[in-house]
């Protein structure tokens, strides 16, 4: 590599604050993003990667402060210019694309208008002119360049149509330097490669500079050129991608490279009994319907699925998004209706409801994904773990609830204050020991996990899938496994059920499975996720082979 | 404010930053409260009187005017200066500041009613020559009692309404939707003033009325509130843990959907004021005699060579219901979910 004259975009002394300067979200941030090459901003939620690069587009949260010695791009100090030229800069010098495609993209314009509207604004350019202009950039981003395509409005598109609208956004006024914020992480695994692989012929097609936040390490350790890890607001260490990832020189760095998921279940007895069983499970929901008074034909959510789990035993239930997993997950605790039958501790769940359900409740319990929804703001902690003791454990008095609460609390490591505080002041880890403890209170047989660690940084994941597999230990529970992310189902699940469209397309023993997957389907989601595996310092094991 | 509880605390605490939407609030509950006193404001019986060394408490009592020494068995007028004469000669007579309460006429007049302004009669009097300070002092209390009363009401059964409708969803959210629909299309002025042109209504018959129609302004928003909140993890897990349907919606969406049915509820009770001055203003309102803002503007409008009458009562209106828009801004900021997402950010 030969050192340009200057960098195409850098920027010295960056710090952002939202209260107090003395407390800086992002603390004297140095860094240099050069043409053609791409730099990955690395570090855990909250570590301000994202405003970094927000900064460089003055797009900073309302009441934050910003100061800088420089930000330069092509050498020429963009602080100096007037607000007006500074917002040119977006959607033409630099092209942004963000996390999340369904709300990035405006739900009433069409892709011809999501488009065309920066070079509308930019270049000014005439009707005729953007439309073949857009049909080009379709073409580029491997789309379908057809009128048809133009005309589609954003809930017509897949998850991954919708990030190459925008990435076609991004680069409608040819910008030299493009800002990826998270650019796959709403999408399922196969998708993620395409899109990153398209990302990385535009770069080389282009010339473009890419500045890449990222908390993935194993996507960054294959497109980024180089890495810079923020810890705090501070960046800890810079360098080149494979020089940073194989001998890490900071703390924090070596870190994150352990915090990939690895382990494996506790080995099970081999005469555990069976604790559920589910035969038939199937739930329909209503379809489009056909013309107005046409029928609307029955779409299969979960269809004529069968499982079973032993006692203290963990099923991992993997499959892309919309595969019917967090369905199945909802007809087996019956809070949604199914056809066929649920038998739990022998007892055929299937033909109770109502009140009669409600003693069973008991032995199976939920925890779901999202840290903030799952929890009510409005309840205390303590309040939000001892309602299963209400409804479960009436002759409990206020003293008994709050010890048992107390303690189970400090089992699942919440700080022993924590029973009379809020939700608010916990961080995402931290409400998902919550949840946790909320499911565990009336001490289940069988705890259903709906992708629990999903939302969760990597090192906190790693915590929570310890604490889960302690908990098995010491209560002999049983885990439904729900998860898209195969790293995270490895490390716990004995066995391992591959959902598609509703259907199990392929169930076993979890390392046969990942050793010698039998379906295309499966060994496509193994590759996705084990392809970037990480080779951290101490030597974790190498992607699994083709 | 729920002191525990920390939402409510910032909540209190963006509502205090609107100063004027909490000056106003303020300002208002005094005024509320003075009027909830308006016996001992303005009352043609004076507070305490002392006779003959005891003591007697007209506000709250009805004595003769034998008690005093007088002739007749009826109640004691107090304004008549014979009683007055009596009285004085052995104790004294406590007067609340406004001599007058809302039907006491001023007989004394020296110029025909309505009488101007004048130190007797500070904002002068009705056509009737009852004084119109007095009466708008009743009547302002009568406005927002009615008004109170209708908006709690009508929210309590829009709120039910609106969470078992989104609760439950599928048929009874619909059927329930079309007939919200049809009904708060009915024109509610003509069916009271068809209704009220055989009934004689009074304050409560009234009130019934207003609240067939009334109930419906805050089902759509709960209701929409209910449908988002019941898919939410934490009901979710509510369920899956066997709490029961009523404690679910109690303890875990509605606390969350009031956030948005508060915000509604000034401005619930600005437009039932408004009603009712409507109605009275136009004869169709409380019973004749009741103090009435209404009634008065009516006055004005035909009594138009004395504007006293129709300028307090537009003052007073314009007060109270400028006073009630702001305090309702202050609280919708303070419960604007965004403002809050990002404090919590």
């Amino acid at each position: 590599m030969t050192p340009l004259p200057s960098h195409l975009l850098r920027m010295e002394d960056l710090s952002v604050w939202f209260d107090d300067p003395a407390r800086p979200a992002v603390d004297r941030v140095s860094l240099s993003v050069d043409a053609g090459r791409t730099l990955a901003l690395v570090g855990e939620s909250g570590s301000g990667k994202s405003l970094t690069a927000m900064s460089v587009l003055d797009l900073l949260p309302d009441g934050a402060g910003r100061r800088a010695a420089a930000i330069e791009l092509d050498g020429d100090n963009v602080l100096d210019w007037p607000a007006k030229r500074r917002r040119a800069l977006r959607g033409g010098r630099i092209g942004t694309i963000f996390q999340e495609p369904l709300t990035a993209l405006n739900p009433l314009h069409r892709v011809e208008r999501q488009i065309g509207e920066a070079m509308q604004l930019h270049q000014g350019l005439g009707r005729a002119a953007i439309r073949q202009r857009c049909l080009n950039l379709l073409e580029q981003v491997e789309l379908p360049a057809t009128e048809d395509m133009l005309k589609r409005y954003p809930h017509q598109l897949s998850g991954g149509q919708r990030q190459r609208v925008m990435i076609a956004m991004a680069l409608a006024n040819d910008p030299a330097l493009l800002i990826a914020d998270e650019p796959t992480t709403a999408l399922d695994v196969t998708i993620q490669e395409t899109i990153l692989d398209l990302l990385r012929r535009l770069q080389r097609e282009r010339n473009l500079g890419i500045l890449l936040i990222s908390h993935d390490l194993g996507l960054v350790a294959r497109y980024a050129d180089d890495v810079a890890v923020m810890h705090q607001g501070r960046i800890v260490e810079t360098g080149a991608t494979a020089r940073v990832l194989e001998q890490p020189e900071h703390d924090y760095t070596r870190h994150l490279l352990a915090a990939e998921p690895a382990g494996h279940p506790r080995p099970l007895t081999a005469e555990a009994p069976t604790l559920l069983d589910a035969q038939g499970l199937s739930v329909h929901f209503k379809g489009p319907r056909r013309g107005w008074f046409g029928r609307a034909a029955p779409l299969a959510a979960v269809d004529d699925l069968s499982l079973t789990l032993r006692r203290g035993e963990t099923l991992g239930v993997v499959g892309e998004s919309g595969s019917g997993k967090s369905t199945l997950a909802l007809a087996l605790l019956r809070l949604i209706p199914a056809a066929g039958t649920v038998t739990l501790l022998d007892q055929p769940l299937d033909r109770l409801s109502g009140a009669a359900l409600r003693p069973w409740r008991r032995h199976m319990q939920v925890v779901f994904q999202d840290p903030f929804g799952s929890l009510n703001p409005r309840l205390s902690v303590g309040r939000a773990v001892d309602e299963g003791l209400r409804v479960h454990h009436k002759t409990l008095d206020a003293a008994q609830r709050a010890e048992r609460t107390r303690a189970l609390l400090e089992e699942v490591g919440l700080p022993a204050d924590a029973a009379e505080r809020y939700p608010h002041e916990f961080s995402g880890g931290q409400r998902q020991r919550i949840a946790i403890a909320r499911a565990l209170i009336v001490e289940p047989e069988l705890l259903i996990l709906d992708e629990p660690t999903s939302a969760l940084d990597r090192s906190v994941q790693a915590q929570v899938l310890d604490l889960l597999k302690t908990l098995q230990a010491r209560h002999g529970l049983s885990y439904l496994f729900i998860s898209h992310d195969l790293k995270v189902v490895r490390a716990i699940s004995h066995r391992l059920l591959v959902m598609r469209h509703g259907q199990v397309v392929e169930h076993g023993d979890t390392e046969q499975v990942f050793r010698d997957p039998r379906q295309a389907y499966t060994r496509r989601l193994i590759d996705a996720a084990y392809n970037r595996t990480v080779t951290a310092g101490g030597g974790e094991k190498q992607a699994v082979a083709h | 404010m729920g002191s525990g509880n920390p939402i409510w605390r910032r909540q209190w605490r963006a509502f205090r930053r609107n100063r004027r939407g909490f000056w106003s609030l303020g300002l208002f509950l005094v005024l509320f409260v003075l009027s909830l006193g308006a016996e001992f404001v303005a009352n043609d019986k004076p507070v305490m009187v002392q006779h003959q060394g005891d003591l007697y408490f007209p506000v709250f009592k009805t004595y003769p005017e034998t008690t005093f020494g007088g002739l007749f068995e009826t109640e004691a007028n107090y304004r008549d200066p014979y009683v007055a004469e009596l009285i004085e000669d052995d104790g004294w007579m406590l007067w609340p500041p406004i001599r007058y309460s809302h039907d006491t006429i001023n007989y004394e007049l020296t110029v025909p009613a309505p009488a101007p302004p004048s130190a007797e009669n500070w904002l002068g009097t009705d056509d009737q020559g009852r004084d119109v300070l007095a009466r708008l002092i009743y009547g302002f209390r009568l406005s927002v009692l009615f008004g109170l009363i209708l908006t709690v009401t009508s929210s309590l059964i829009g709120i039910a309404v609106g969470a078992v409708q989104g609760y439950y969803g599928g048929w009874l959210d619909l059927g329930g939707q079309r007939f919200v629909e049809i009904w708060s299309s009915m024109p509610i002025l003509y069916l009271i003033i068809v209704i009220s042109s055989f009934v004689v209504p009074g304050f409560w018959t009234l009130l019934l009325i207003m609240l067939l129609f009334s109930w419906m302004t805050l089902v759509d928003l709960v209701r929409a509130e209910f449908l988002r909140c019941r898919n939410l993890e934490y009901v979710r897990a509510a369920q899956a843990m066997g709490v029961r349907t009523p404690v679910i919606l109690f303890r875990h969406m509605l606390p969350n959907a009031m956030v948005a049915t508060l915000t509604y509820l000034p401005f619930v009770l600005n437009a039932s004021v408004i009603l009712l001055t409507s109605l009275d203003f136009i004869g169709f309102g409380l019973p004749p005699g009741s103090p009435s803002l209404g009634e008065l503007l009516g006055q004005g409008k035909a009594n138009l060579h004395a504007p006293w009458l129709g300028l307090s009562a537009f003052v007073t209106l314009a007060v109270m219901l400028s006073l009630l828009v702001f305090a309702g801004e202050a609280i919708r900021d303070a419960f604007d979910p965004r403002k809050y997402n990002d404090a919590a950010a």
